[in-house]
């Protein structure tokens, strides 16, 4: 939770530096996963990030995606998981799933 | 999410304030919802306030649906705080193992040849008595509090401080003779038998710790199991009268 602060901290300064900014959050998690519900990850506009919500295996998709809500302002919710179709094609070698909801600052 | 709820929630963690923050994963609607006021789009919604305030009275995040709404609770409390009274060696181990465990920690000590910022790389040391410390930074129930100078004139009065506030961990250094000396001593001063039972000592898990470093894994041991307790008793599913 303390690094869930530092994310936001992170986020507040490349807002007042004039940068656009969108902030990932894990919002639930099913078997085992590397980041608790809560945990954030902040992207600005030039994809530069801090914080996590997972081991960094899915990270890179979810700058893809954060990139994208930064430009249409439109909030996503993304799954993640080891399932036959995931809409993803990025797993979680742990096996586990989690779901992120992923939205722009304003 | 708003720019200002940003800034709340950036306020909060300055002001060491408990919120939760809830979002219409629909439409990502907010609302701020503190212990004792909400505000947003939903601050009106009794179902949605009294699961927010059980997220933040567990002090966990959780993903709802409430009428066919999924609501993501997202719970921000301050970081655990360990407030360290005596600059002793002891407090040279304990400081930096509890900052590795992500405690903000302080170091408390009127004595000035003991509270120096070099004894103490990196870790906010106050120069000063226990009490009036323990004024300025308000005390709060994500807050530790371990007394480690064996001098009854430091350590007392910082534990009768703490024992009227509601930290969630007070422990004080020294034997089981001295415990019993402090127990007498603070029943004098008006400490109850039964307030006094908050105060783990001789501090820290029997793990027969012996040198500084060892003393001060078997106090954060004790803190990390009781925190973990703590949590898991308010987290543990209620039964249902009959």
């Amino acid at each position: 939770m303390s690094d869930a602060l530092d994310v936001l901290d992170q986020v507040g300064k490349w807002k007042a530096g004039g940068k656009k900014v969108a902030i990932a959050t894990v919002i639930t998690t099913w078997g085992s996963s590397p980041r608790p519900v809560g945990s954030q990850l902040g992207v600005d506009e030039t994809g530069a990030m801090v914080g996590s919500v997972s081991g960094g295996c899915i990270e890179g998709a979810v700058v893809k995606e954060a990139l994208a809500a930064i430009a249409d302002g439109k909030p996503r919710l993304l799954d993640f998981g080891v399932t036959d179709e995931q809409a993803w094609d990025v797993g979680l070698a742990c096996g586990g799933k989690v779901q992120v909801f992923v939205e722009k600052v304003n | 999410m708003k720019a200002e709820t940003l800034a709340a929630l950036q306020d909060a963690r300055k002001q060491r304030r408990a919120l939760a923050l809830a979002t219409r994963l629909g439409d990502g609607a907010e609302t701020l919802i503190y212990p004792d006021r909400a505000l947003g789009v939903q601050a009106d919604d009794e179902t949605l306030l009294s699961a927010a305030r059980r997220a933040l009275e567990i002090g966990r995040s959780e993903t709802v649906d409430l009428g066919g709404q999924r609501i993501f609770f997202n719970v921000y409390v301050p970081p655990p705080r360990l407030i360290i009274v005596g600059a002793v060696h002891i407090a040279q181990s304990l400081a930096p193992m509890a900052s590795l465990l992500d405690f903000d920690v302080t170091v408390v000590d009127p004595r000035r040849a003991f509270a120096t910022d070099s004894r103490f790389p990196g870790v906010k040391v106050m120069q000063e008595w226990a009490d009036e410390a323990f004024e300025k930074m308000g005390l709060d129930r994500s807050t530790a509090v371990v007394t480690l100078t064996h001098d009854p004139k430091l350590d007392d009065p910082a534990l009768e401080y703490a024992l009227k506030s509601d930290v969630f961990y007070i422990g004080a250094l020294g034997s089981r003779k001295t415990h019993a000396k402090r127990k007498e001593r603070l029943a004098e001063a008006g400490i109850t038998d039964e307030q006094f039972a908050r105060v783990h000592g001789p501090v820290g898990l029997n793990i027969g710790a012996k040198s500084p470093a060892e003393i001060a894994i078997s106090i954060l041991g004790q803190i990390v199991e009781v925190r973990a307790r703590r949590l898991e008793a308010l987290t543990a599913p209620k039964v249902a009268a009959a």
